[in-house]
């Protein structure tokens, strides 16, 4: 697909996972992931923020955050996808910057990844726990090593 | 109302009232409020009281056992939150669904939008004091659910839509049921309309409260009906077809007002429009099988998919990541009502206290849901 290869000849950097019908996967530095997010959005047209996940790969020593982002005002691109991914060392305080200012959806999308896999997003407005109880004592709950209860 | 006051202590003027979690209307769902006067000059919502943990849930149970507990975010759209899963696990799983059992994925898809909304306007009505339109929401709804009982063989919980096609086939002659229903109720959402829509009291309460502009709906991430009522026809039926979609005839219902009124609006005609999916898929249905054997442990390739759907609220994804083991090594549930969630922050600033809850129930929020 062409709107890959453009994102590649732009960014070196950025690595293309895959292309699959609809759905292209970029994974960047998370020092270069605000320039190319305001790539995807502001020249490639994809301004609506889908949904905000994070992965806990436990044995690459890694986290994933990934940016679900679509298309409403492009007509003809609305059934693409495009998954901006980053990937942070999993040490003891991850670190990655919050994009809240390129897609102002992303904030409690990015607030709940806070809290269930402990990545911290820097620069975000309000970067509070969400859902968990008040008196949540615990390591965050999606990491692969929190087991939940009777397991 | 439940409320707790403190006051303040920077500026006497300012109070701070929390609204919920045991708001009747509210439900589970806490808003802190600071106001002055009657004016709200800062909302912050604070969802989590029905947070179940489905996403690490679903890592310790396999792709089957998933399907019941994946639906109780949204048991009055069970089979909306059930497409998008079954259609992401069917996309890794490489599936060919026989046809038969995509038309009931539709029919049984369009049944639960239907009686989603009837819900969404019950509640917005006895939100702005319009208690006829519960009572006939409520009552009119209860149709529905007959259907899809019929067809699923439980209530609300229908649990119908799996990986690999729908649970059983519909019972044999229930068509004349179907269309009976439909045609009385294609009559009866007019009266909806003379009753409700074009009642001057309900106008009032409810045309140019909680204005989102088409700017704000895509900047905020907002979904469904929201995004719909302000100006932006997108829905993910017609901007990314999935299943058998593209062979129904139907419009996507947009208006440009943005207000609490144009919201309920879009959600009557998506009924209208729904009405006429049941039509075609009643006429139409194939016959043939309705599942694949799969067996009770199916082993899923190992890789990623994102698969979207247009559910009742919104736009319902799922991301789902398999290392070849029979269960899934994380599931990402994107729900419409989290997705909403910015909108509410941003609309009930400024507004009086009379006029949040039109304004809050008008955005189709489920807390359960959004809670995941």
């Amino acid at each position: 697909m062409d709107m890959a290869d453009e994102i590649a000849g732009r960014f070196p950097s950025a690595k293309i996972d895959y292309v699959r019908p609809r759905r292209i996967k970029v994974t960047v530095p998370t020092d270069k992931i605000k320039v190319v997010a305001l790539y995807i959005r502001d020249v490639l047209g994809f301004d609506h923020l889908n949904v905000v996940g994070g992965t806990d790969y436990i044995q690459q020593k890694e986290f994933e955050v990934i940016y679900f982002v679509g298309s409403i005002s492009i007509p003809g691109q609305q059934d693409l996808v495009v998954q901006l991914a980053e990937r942070v060392k999993r040490d003891d305080s991850p670190k990655v910057p919050s994009l809240t200012d390129v897609w102002g959806g992303a904030e409690y999308h990015e607030r709940e990844t806070f809290e269930m896999l402990g990545i911290v997003f820097e620069g975000h407005p309000d970067l509070r726990r969400l859902l968990l109880p008040e008196d949540w004592n615990d390591i965050p709950p999606l990491r692969k090593d929190y087991i939940s209860p009777g397991r | 109302m439940s409320t707790a006051f403190e006051y303040s202590p920077d500026a006497d003027r300012i109070m701070s009232v929390s609204l919920g979690p045991q708001h009747p209307g509210a439900g589970h769902f806490r808003i802190r409020l600071w106001l002055d006067g009657d004016l709200v000059v800062r909302a912050d919502p604070d969802p989590g009281y029905v947070h179940r943990g489905e996403e690490k849930m679903s890592e310790y149970r396999n792709y089957i056992q998933n399907v019941p507990h994946l639906e109780r975010p949204v048991i009055l759209d069970s089979s909306g939150i059930l497409f998008a899963y079954s259609l992401a696990v069917d996309q890794l799983m490489n599936n060919k669904i026989p046809p038969r059992a995509e038309y009931l994925r539709v029919i049984m898809a369009e049944l639960n939008r239907i009686i989603s909304h009837e819900y969404y306007l019950g509640i917005l009505g006895l939100f702005v004091g319009q208690t006829t339109m519960i009572t006939w929401m409520m009552g009119d709804r209860d149709l529905f659910i007959d259907l899809g009982a019929r067809i699923a063989g439980a209530r609300v919980t229908f649990a119908y839509i799996i990986p690999g096609g729908v649970r059983n086939d519909m019972p044999q002659g229930i068509e004349v049921q179907a269309f009976e229903t439909l045609d009385w109720f294609d009559k009866r959402m007019d009266e909806y309309e003379k009753m409700f829509f074009r009642n001057p009291l309900w106008e009032e309460r409810s045309r140019g409260v909680g204005v989102l502009t088409r700017e704000d709906a895509i900047k905020l991430g907002t979904t469904g009906t929201v995004l719909r009522a302000s100006g932006v026809a997108h829905d993910i039926r017609k901007a990314e077809p999935y299943s058998v979609y593209p062979e129904f005839d139907f419009a996507v219902a947009s208006l440009k007002e943005g207000d609490t009124w144009a919201r309920a609006y879009v959600a009557l005609e998506e009924m209208r429009e729904s009405v006429k999916i049941l039509r075609q898929a009643f006429k139409n249905i194939p016959p043939g099988p309705v599942r694949l054997k799969l067996g009770p442990q199916p082993r899923v390739p190992a890789g990623e998919v994102y698969a979207r759907t247009e559910a009742a609220h919104g736009e319902m994804s799922y991301f789902i990541v398999s290392d070849g083991s029979p269960k899934p090594y994380r599931l990402k549930l994107g729900v419409p009502s989290f997705k909403n969630l910015p909108a509410i922050r941003h609309l009930l600033k400024g507004l009086h206290i009379a006029d949040i809850p039109p304004v809050y129930w008008g955005l189709n929020y489920w807390p359960v849901e959004a809670d995941h």
